[in-house]
């Protein structure tokens, strides 16, 4: 039964994988395909070693696995954001159908070529 | 309760997740910016990490998610080093 729980895990978790990158590969910009990829395989990684922990048990590599999807959890987020922050600073245009930057409003240092 | 076709599972999620790294490697390719390339890296790191998952069910040997751990924190230090080099910037402010 944990097992059958665990493949359903992992099948969400995959599915969230592929159309996350499926957004990579078909948005416009920089920032579309940051925010649809980052959340999208975060969230799909997680539910894949949250499968594994049902389906292992909760020993030494069930606990390794929950250490695991929190550090993706911590550090992912964390370095989608810098990767925004960069690219805006570095001046890369924002898509033509974009209708707000509020960054551009409050960041001083922006780039001088920007 | 069993699924139907148990042992089939692992062989489809594997290729699904490898569908998604090709894309990645398309966009990595392709991308026509620096920060596009780096967030195609950044999440084929992401994607390996599941797969590292993946690969513990089939095999049953756990070493395989210590390989995980060491990829998502190398992943995650190579990002905020791009990311601090494209804003250019040092790494003490």
């Amino acid at each position: 039964m944990t097992e059958t729980i665990g493949i359903i895990l992992i099948a969400i978790g995959v599915l969230f994988d592929l159309f996350g990158c499926v957004g990579l590969v078909r948005l416009p910009d920089i920032y579309n395909r940051l925010q649809a990829a980052t959340k999208c395989v975060t969230l799909g990684t997680c539910l894949i070693l949250f499968g594994v922990l049902f389906i292992v048990g909760f020993g030494a590599a069930g606990a390794r696995a929950v250490l695991c999807a929190a550090f993706i959890l911590l550090t992912s987020p964390v370095g989608a954001h810098a990767l925004s922050r960069a690219a805006h600073r570095s001046g890369i245009k924002l898509w033509d159908g974009s209708v707000v930057d509020k960054y551009a409003e409050i960041d001083d240092t922006s780039s001088v070529d920007a | 309760m069993i699924l139907p076709f148990d042992s089939v599972w692992p062989e489809v999620f594997m290729l699904f997740l490898l569908l998604s790294g090709f894309l990645c490697l398309y966009r990595i390719a392709k991308g026509p910016t620096a920060p596009d390339r780096t967030v195609a890296i950044d999440i084929m790191g992401t994607l390996m990490v599941g797969f590292c998952g993946i690969l513990t069910w089939v095999t049953g040997r756990d070493y395989y998610l210590n390989i995980g751990i060491t990829w998502a924190l190398l992943s995650f230090i190579g990002t905020i080093a791009l990311a601090k080099y494209l804003e250019g910037r040092n790494f003490d402010d």
